[in-house]
């Protein structure tokens, strides 16, 4: 299913208007000390650049005297989104736009998933990968991992199987159970990251800067769900199937060697959009909304619904519901 | 200046020179460094894809063998204990030795870290001012601060009594016990963060156990001192190094103890593990017994125990642990049991099956096997070369040359 | 059984309920109509009306609407019988065969509408009125948005399906769906097949460079 396209979209003059420090305002932690980091880097990127130039390919100077996503001033933020373009328009010979529009106030993003009405048709992974810039093959990277369970066992991971293959779904005796980032309250990835590369946001997303990531997998270790997922090589992105319209913390195309995951479609959902695995699941058992708008499908999907968090018993809080409708 | 320029001249010659066993080892390590480095730039140019390492199992051969060296560094400086407890005559020479093994041990660890990493282009942002460390909440952050605390402390410590000794000056002994001391606690505190740098993580139950830093501890306290006991016996051969039969054997007796306690806290832990069988059972099992068909880890697990238990037993008894061919027996097992335990028995468990119970067996590719031997190749080649520095000086016959035919008081021993 | 009049004696019992694209303003109990006063507080710094946007309904079948084209010359039997027409609806038929036949749901007076169990009469476009008298949990969720699917903005316009768009009112259970172009818009059909899944995820070990 695609968004009826005919229909008239939310014009942009009801959004706000767009500005340069949106998707910057420091979240969580205090500010940093940007003038003294900075004079530092600078004093220590130069003989570190020299070093490491030489035997790394691809390190720019630039990006290693580069601020913290979170510390950019406006004009930074402007340089460093035209690069990334630049740098697609290098990669992939397409036009591309990266925005970093930040969270709106009054949201806090909800998702829910109806155990009771998937299928297991996988169309929600696909839909995903096309949208957010996924490698395709070596490494294949999946954001949403649909596991199939026996109805004898109930959620038990032990019964579950991600390689499922079936002419037609769902079997009989089974059911199925799709997992994507829950995109915690309390989010032991975030925590484990040595580097801040990783935090989350006010309307509660959970993102990476894949320019300040490490790649040292600490989160991937951390994530009780397999959320995270590492740009084992090069992304293999056909140009063709590239989604131009990205965003910075979203779909952008990744380098080598970084740990990527969902973001609730970021690109979309801050421009007042359902995430692409919403528009496409065939049964409506994915639901999306502001959980701070009383009136929103998740809240009456939390009202009327008795809804489960997955591994609850490790208290992350996810922002992420699952719940059977019948 | 003049002076450390001779000094590092001295150094330069000290490397050189050699008998053709000594040659011949420098030959072979090198060879490994080459075939580490040609591995390494394979994984650089095609990525960690190169390495069976994988979504399931996103940390593997690399960072077990990271867990085990930091084992080695911990302990290693854990023989200053002993030495002082006991009064051993050449306690200088075993504080420098442990700490020679400990920056040897760290090198290797920290390089281990570096080669497991996606963009070590960019590691400066972990480091404090320069980067974002998320300190305090990372343990990662916490690993690498003690960690080259750690390197930082043992190489002041050895570069001051190695130079002191080298200008035939007397140490003092005011700056250095504070900082053997110290270094003390910050051994045992590097491996203490590694071991919550696992334990913390709520999503893998088989390291989220309060037992995994004990027994890290007590680990360590075997396999560090196993290399000093080899260490001893080749260099009191080498050079007229008086060190008695009597601390070796107390040094295995201990490691016998750290053996029984690190077999207690893992029986202790099967015991829970297989008595409750709740759903956290499933790692240790595929470590034990394997899980249906899915059965790669259990011939380590088993090799593993193996090796502990005769150790221990050889440790134990007395007759074995003052024989010196069951000694050295001894001491290669120990090394064995806790490398198996701390490399493939520790780190896959923990992701196998994955945090959605899926099972991917992971074993190391040849690219794997050659960068590790070439960073364990880094790690002997320093070892080696500060060793063919630091004994000849802590014997005397490497001296600045002022002193050279001057009168060289015992070796620099402590001012009384 | 007796009663057989091939093509004009038919009961025009459609492939599926469908919605003349000018009707979709009358649908008074659709999600569109729900009272939305609430949603205009002070937590939201921009109330916007939630607009909703009724989806094109999948099409009828070839030549068999409007229903009265034949069943105006017929005489009205309201007998519960097996036709001889409308095969490909009786073969499917599954939506409690044994308390259900066509004119429980079909207007016996005016072919070209449904009717309630109180007799009401009910235009195909709003059949979903039509299920609710049965299925009033699905029906409370469907109007809210936890039962049925909907696309476009969470905070914005939104198309909501409805259930015919994903339930064959002759053989409810859901099955699978497809995209279709209807009134020259894309929508949603229901099958009678079963979805086949997408490929399965690589394996670990198949993931090699």
């Amino acid at each position: 299913m695609t968004p009826n396209k005919s229909l008239p979209v939310l014009s942009d003059a009801d959004a706000p208007p767009p500005s340069p420090r949106d998707g910057v305002d420091p979240i969580g932690d205090g500010p940093l000390d940007p003038a003294r980091r900075a004079f530092l880097r600078t004093a220590a990127a130069g003989t570190a650049v020299a070093a490491l130039a030489s035997c790394s390919s691809g390190v720019d100077m630039e990006d290693f005297l580069r601020k913290h996503f979170k510390e950019l001033s406006p004009d930074e933020l402007k340089k460093v989104l035209a690069k990334v373009e630049k740098r697609n328009q290098e990669r992939f010979g397409k036009k591309t736009t990266v925005s970093a529009k930040g969270p709106q106030p009054g949201v806090e993003y909800g998702y829910g998933l109806d155990i009771s009405r998937c299928v297991g048709c996988r169309r929600c992974v696909y839909a995903c990968v096309k949208e957010n810039n996924q490698s395709r093959t070596a490494p294949q990277i999946h954001w949403i991992q649909v596991l199939e369970m026996d109805k004898e066992h109930g959620v038990d991971l032990a019964h579950a199987d991600l390689y499922y293959e079936a002419d037609a779904v769902p079997r009989p005796g089974k059911f199925y159970f799709p997992v994507q980032c829950q995109q915690c309250r309390n989010p032991p990835c975030v925590k484990a990251c040595p580097t801040q590369a990783t935090w989350k946001e006010q309307d509660g997303i959970v993102v990476i800067d894949y320019d300040w990531c490490i790649g040292c997998r600490c989160c991937m270790s951390a994530c009780p769900y397999g959320a995270r997922h590492f740009n084992w090589a090069t992304p293999n992105l056909p140009p063709e199937e590239l989604n131009p319209d990205q965003h910075y913390l979203g779909n952008r195309p990744r380098p080598k060697g970084v740990v990527e995951k969902c973001t609730f479609c970021i690109q979309r959902v801050r421009e007042g959009r359902y995430t692409a695995c919403v528009e496409v699941c065939p049964v409506g058992a994915r639901k999306f909304g502001n959980l701070l708008d009383p009136e929103s499908e998740i809240r009456k999907v939390m009202e009327t619904k008795r809804v489960f968090v997955f591994k609850e018993e490790l208290a992350t809080h996810p922002q992420f519901y699952y719940f059977y409708a019948t | 200046m003049s002076g450390i320029l001779e000094f590092v001249k001295g150094c330069v010659r000290q490397v050189l020179s050699g008998g053709r066993a000594y040659k011949a080892w420098m030959a072979f390590l090198l060879a490994m460094i080459a075939v580490g480095v040609v591995s390494y730039a394979h994984q650089a140019t095609t990525g960690l894809i190169a390495s069976n390492m994988r979504d399931d199992v996103s940390w593997a051969f690399y960072i077990g063998n990271f867990t085990f060296l930091v084992g080695v560094a911990a302990a290693a400086v854990l023989l200053v204990v002993p030495a002082y407890v006991y009064q051993w005559k050449p306690i200088k020479e075993v504080v420098v030795l442990g700490e020679l093994l400990a920056i040897s041990a760290l090198v290797m660890a920290l390089l281990f870290i570096l080669v497991d990493m996606g963009r070590p282009d960019r590691f400066l942002h972990i480091a404090p001012l320069i980067g974002t460390p998320n300190w305090p909440a990372s343990m990662l952050t916490w690993d690498a601060l003690v960690l080259n605390t750690y390197l930082g402390l043992n190489l002041v410590l050895v570069l001051y009594l190695l130079f002191k000794t080298y200008r035939g000056e007397h140490y003092d002994k005011r700056i250095f016990l504070p900082l053997v001391l110290l270094s003390i606690p910050v051994s045992i505190s590097t491996h203490t963060v590694t071991a919550f740098l696992y334990n913390g993580m709520a999503a893998r139950p088989y390291w989220n156990a309060s037992i995994l830093a004990p027994r890290f501890i007590a680990s360590a306290f075997c396999s560090g001192p196993a290399v000093m006991i080899i260490l001893f016996q080749l260099l009191r051969k080498a050079f007229k190094f008086d060190i008695k039969d009597e601390a070796i054997w107390k040094i295995a007796e201990l490691m016998s103890y750290a053996m029984f306690l690190n077999l207690f806290l893992l029986g202790a832990e099967l015991f829970k593990e297989y008595y409750s069988a709740t759903e956290h059972l499933l790692y240790t099992q595929y470590l034990w017994g394997g899980i249906g068909e899915h059965t790669v880890l259990v011939k380590y697990a088993w090799l593993s125990l193996a090796c502990s238990v005769i150790a221990f037993l050889l440790f134990l008894v007395p007759q074995t642990r003052k024989n010196f061919l069951t000694l050295n027996i001894g001491c290669v097992l120990i090394w064995a049991g806790v490398y198996i335990e701390k490399g493939m028995g520790l780190i896959i468990p923990g992701f196998t099956p994955s945090t959605l119970g899926q099972i991917y067996e992971y074993t190391p590719t040849r690219m794997e096997w050659g960068v590790a031997g070439g960073v364990f190749g880094i790690g002997f080649l320093t070892f080696t070369i500060l060793v063919k520095i630091a004994v000849p000086i802590l014997v005397g016959t490497f001296r600045a040359p002022e002193r050279a035919h001057g009168h060289a008081p015992a070796a620099g021993y402590p001012v009384p | 059984m007796g009663y057989v009049r091939p093509r004009i004696g038919a009961l025009a019992v459609v492939a599926a309920l469908a919605v003349v694209p000018g009707w979709a303003g009358a649908a008074e109990a659709a999600p569109g109509a729900t009272p939305k006063a609430p949603a205009a507080k002070a937590t939201r710094p921009e109330p916007k009306p939630p607009l909703l946007v009724q989806a094109e309904a999948p099409p009828f079948s070839e030549g068999i609407y409007p229903c009265s084209a034949c069943h105006a010359g017929m005489p009205k039997n309201g007998t519960r019988r097996e036709l001889v027409f409308h095969d490909e609806q009786q073969a499917i038929f599954d939506h409690g065969a044994d308390q259900r036949w066509c004119l429980d749901c079909h207007d016996l007076q005016d072919r070209d509408v449904l009717r309630l169990a109180n007799g009401a009469p009910v235009p195909f476009t709003e059949s979903y009125r039509l299920c609710g008298q049965c299925h009033g949990d699905k029906y409370r969720d469907w109007r809210v948005g936890v039962h049925g699917k909907r696309v476009g903005h969470w905070n914005g316009e939104k198309t909501y399906f409805l259930c015919v768009n994903c339930h064959n009112p002759h053989s409810p259970r859901f099955k699978g769906v497809q995209e279709i172009v209807s009134g020259g818009k894309k929508t949603v059909a229901p099958t009678l097949t079963y979805l086949k899944p997408e490929p399965r995820p690589k394996r670990p070990e198949e993931q090699r460079r």
